[in-house]
């Protein structure tokens, strides 16, 4: 008996030990996550207002405009549907650059402007985060059924795949 | 022809793995010893072919032949000549081709040192090998072939990634592939165990030093990534809790917990079924490492352009592994006898808290690595898991991890008596809390809580280790010390160095993290800013070329008061192959303290974006894995390893071997 009643308070105490840990993890994880949402998703207002949150899709050709004096650099980002203006106040990564994929974390402010603390870099060029990929083909999905709906014309469909080859 | 030839051989290896997966095998189980006598040859011809193909690979990039995809996408006729050679493993194909060579050197290692084990137990570690190397060399023939032509033929080549030119770099991978792979030995003398059903300290004595020399090149890879990122990325940091870390991280977890529980394994026979399953962890987390870097399922910054195939079959092969070990774990594992029945108050209990510790953190890291992976599968949106999730989870852990390693290393196997332990660590104790008192009531120290909570926990480890050193030298003096170091005493000193350098890794982040200052700053030529009571003046960026780049390189005078102190040359490149951008750092080193420049972008009017970075006792973080390596390889020059293998060259039965490794 006295093996099994020590197994057991064992059990007990490993059954306690996980479900703090668990807990705690799950509430730290909670605080920091960040959601993603693509430029049209910002623009139809699903985004958290008081929360960290990530935008990404393709830097605008010329949006690029540097402040004067100070770091500030404002940059306009885009799935091809909709458009956001980031902000941010630090050097860039070196791997920035207009038409190229990016995903900046950071919160909306007050004036729509978004706010990032963070810009991400990669390694690679020819590497696309797979958020922004996935955002850039429902926008542009999107976009020939409301360009179809729109026009009914088989015309608008003869080159589908523009968007794609962008992101591959 | 030549890559041709690279071709064929990786082709020629992948029958030999498929016989050497089989044949040693079925002859260790119904006893044919000429099969199982195949196991060794075969582990070299393995070596053999995939060498002769990683030397087709490394011709093709040394005479620029463009015509080898890999080589075009991958090279450039002016990269310097070594970083052709690293670049040969700058990519996907050549990475995998380099992994394999490392999986073959292993496996013919372990077929020349192990003249002591017996044959049946050589036969299956080999074929289980054998059945790893059929994965990897299935995975690059039918997806990524190193050798694939390409036409027409590219008059030049596309270069390396700049990020990878750089010899911290070139090394990086090696390091940490020869890490990952290595964990495969102690994979295979797991599974060798579950098939032939026997799980004794002979066992784990074998598989001890194999899996000690893994995890030495584990952790030098890791700490090399780690200061390649820190110098090499511009952003001062030197751990991001990036995916592509965590994957290197992990493996790196479960192997320090496996080299714990195998020591209990080998003295005491207890743990048994806990330490295969971390072998089988260990080496499950590195292929899951290599998945999550390969497919391209999470964003990082270390990710690269992927191809989806290519995740899929990795994932089913890490689903036939890990699944396959598992279902061989559950079947044979109850029928191992748990052995070696331990007091509360013992060497076995601290390393049980610390496996304990460290399987939980792993389980966390895991988690949070792959929260957006759940998330997405679930629908529940598209997250990714800031780095003080990690933050948090180390901090709740790693004090205990601490508070446990000054006691474990105190206290006797079996049995302790507690008084004996607290007249041996009593001075200890009252220093480490007077540090913490000091800490976190006067200025002295500054900083927050943590400062006083880390510094503290250093003095705990670095006071009870110094303790135990002098309790172990106490009747023995100094010649007792070089006695020690020539004969059976490698292996505590092995495990006392390793754990000063954890003293030194707890200094350096409790000081970097609480001390550090960092700055992102506009500065026109002639503009001075001062942070940690440094002054830095900008001379302003002129251009300058190099082999393959063009540059731009700032000029920065560094004072502390008057006296200048340094002067720094950070650069922006430009790669002339991709005209891809590339920050190098300036950094003036020191044992107390980095000063760091990297240069932004221009801003107009010669002005440029800057980041200036003060970073105190950063460097002791990989003086510390220094030092860890260090003591791995005592622990491993403990010349009972070899002592015992001869001792079994006439084969002994297990549980003699038990008592000889319990003498030992």
């Amino acid at each position: 008996m006295k093996a099994r009643q020590k197994r057991l308070v064992f059990v007990g105490l490993a059954i306690v030990g996980v479900g703090v840990a668990a807990s705690l993890a799950l509430s730290a994880l909670q605080s920091n996550i960040a959601y993603f949402f693509s430029p049209s998703e910002v623009m139809a207002n699903e985004h958290p207002t008081d929360a960290v949150f990530r935008v990404g899709g393709l830097v605008v050709d010329g949006s690029l405009r540097r402040e004067t004096d100070g770091l500030a650099v404002r940059f306009d980002v885009t799935d091809n549907a909709a458009t956001v203006p980031v902000v941010y106040h630090k050097a860039l990564p070196d791997l920035f650059g207009e038409g190229q994929g990016v995903v900046a974390k950071g919160r909306m402010g007050s004036d729509g402007v978004f706010v990032a603390d963070e810009v991400l870099a990669k390694h690679d060029e020819s590497y696309v985060p797979p958020e922004v990929a996935d955002s850039l083909k429902t926008a542009h999905v999107q976009g020939v059924i409301d360009a179809t709906q729109r026009d009914s014309l088989p015309g608008v469909l003869t080159n589908p795949t523009v968007a794609e080859e962008r992101v591959e | 022809m030549i890559p041709e030839l690279g071709h064929f051989a990786l082709i020629l290896a992948l029958c030999l793995a498929l016989v050497q997966a089989s044949f040693p095998l079925i002859g260790s189980l119904n006893g044919t010893r000429s099969w199982m006598t195949m196991a060794r040859p075969l582990a070299y011809g393995q070596l053999v072919f995939i060498g002769i193909a990683f030397l087709c690979l490394v011709e093709a990039f040394l005479t620029s032949d463009f015509s080898v995809r890999y080589v075009a996408e991958n090279s450039n006729s002016l990269l310097p000549d070594i970083y052709k050679v690293s670049a040969v493993w700058g990519a996907h194909e050549g990475s995998l081709l380099l992994w394999a060579l490392f999986m073959a050197a292993w496996g013919a290692a372990v077929a020349a040192f192990s003249k002591g084990l017996p044959l049946a137990v050589v036969a299956r570690v080999i074929a289980v090998q054998g059945m790893i190397a059929i994965g990897f060399l299935l995975f690059m023939l039918l997806t990524s072939n190193p050798f694939e032509r390409l036409f027409p033929v590219p008059p030049e080549g596309r270069d390396l990634n700049p990020l990878l030119q750089d010899p911290g770099l070139a090394i990086h991978p090696p390091m940490l592939y020869m890490g990952y792979v290595g964990f495969s030995v102690a994979f295979a003398f797991a599974i060798a165990a579950l098939i032939g059903g026997k799980l004794d300290s002979a066992w784990a004595r074998w598989s001890r030093p194999w899996t000690t020399v893994a995890w030495i090149f584990l952790t030098i890879g890791i700490a090399l990534g780690s200061w390649w990122a820190y110098y090499e990325l511009g952003w001062g940091g030197w751990w991001f809790w990036d995916p592509v870390e965590n994957a290197s991280l992990m493996p790196w977890l479960v192997g320090t917990a496996l080299i714990h529980s195998l020591a209990v394994t080998e003295k005491r026979a207890a743990f048994k079924s806990w330490t295969v399953l971390l072998a089988i962890s260990a080496f499950s987390l590195s292929l899951l490492g290599t998945f999550l870097v390969r497919s391209g399922v999470l964003t990082s910054v270390h990710a690269f352009a992927t191809d989806p195939t290519r995740g899929a079959f990795i994932l089913v092969f890490l689903c036939v592994v890990i699944g396959g070990s598992l279902a061989l774990y559950a079947w044979r594992a109850p029928a191992v006898s748990e052995g070696g029945h331990f007091h509360l108050l013992s060497r076995e209990t601290a390393l049980l808290a610390n496996n304990l510790l460290f399987a939980a953190f792993t389980i966390l890291v895991l988690f949070g690595t792959l929260a957006p992976l759940i998330y997405e599968a679930l629908n529940l949106g598209k997250i990714s898991v800031g780095f003080p999730y990690f933050n948090k989870m180390f901090l709740a852990l790693a004090p205990f991890l601490a508070l446990v390693m000054g006691i474990g290393a105190a206290t006797r196997w079996k049995r302790d008596e507690p008084l004996r332990l607290l007249k041996l660590l009593w001075l200890a104790m009252a220093v480490s809390i007077a540090v913490l008192v000091i800490g976190l009531t006067t200025d002295i120290i500054g900083g927050g809580a943590w400062v006083a909570i880390g510094l503290a926990l250093a003095t705990w480890l670095l006071a009870s280790h110094l303790v135990v050193l002098r309790d172990r030298l106490k009747h023995k003096g100094l010649g007792g010390l070089s006695a020690d170091l020539r004969g059976h005493g490698r292996s505590f000193y092995g495990m006392w160095v390793a754990h000063i350098g954890v003293v030194l890794f707890i200094v350096g982040v409790t000081m970097v993290q609480s001390f550090q200052q960092e700055v992102d700053i506009r500065m026109s030529p002639g503009d001075v800013h001062e942070i940690a009571g440094y002054r830095f003046e900008f001379l302003g960026a002129e251009p300058k070329d190099g082999p393959n780049y063009r540059a731009q390189r700032g000029h920065f005078r560094v004072y502390d008061g008057d006296k200048q102190i340094a002067e720094l040359y950070p650069e922006k490149r430009s790669y002339l192959g991709g005209g891809m951008p590339m920050t190098e750092a300036a950094i003036d080193a020191g044992l107390l303290r980095d000063i760091y420049v990297s240069l932004g972008e221009p801003v107009g009017g010669g002005d440029w974006a800057l980041r200036l970075y003060y970073k105190p006792y950063v460097r002791w973080i990989w003086l510390a894995a220094i030092l860890m390596a260090i003591g791995g390889g005592l622990a491993v020059s403990d010349p009972r390893y070899r002592t015992a293998n001869r001792r079994q060259t006439a084969p002994v039965p297990s549980g003699q071997a038990a008592t000889a490794g319990a003498r030992a």
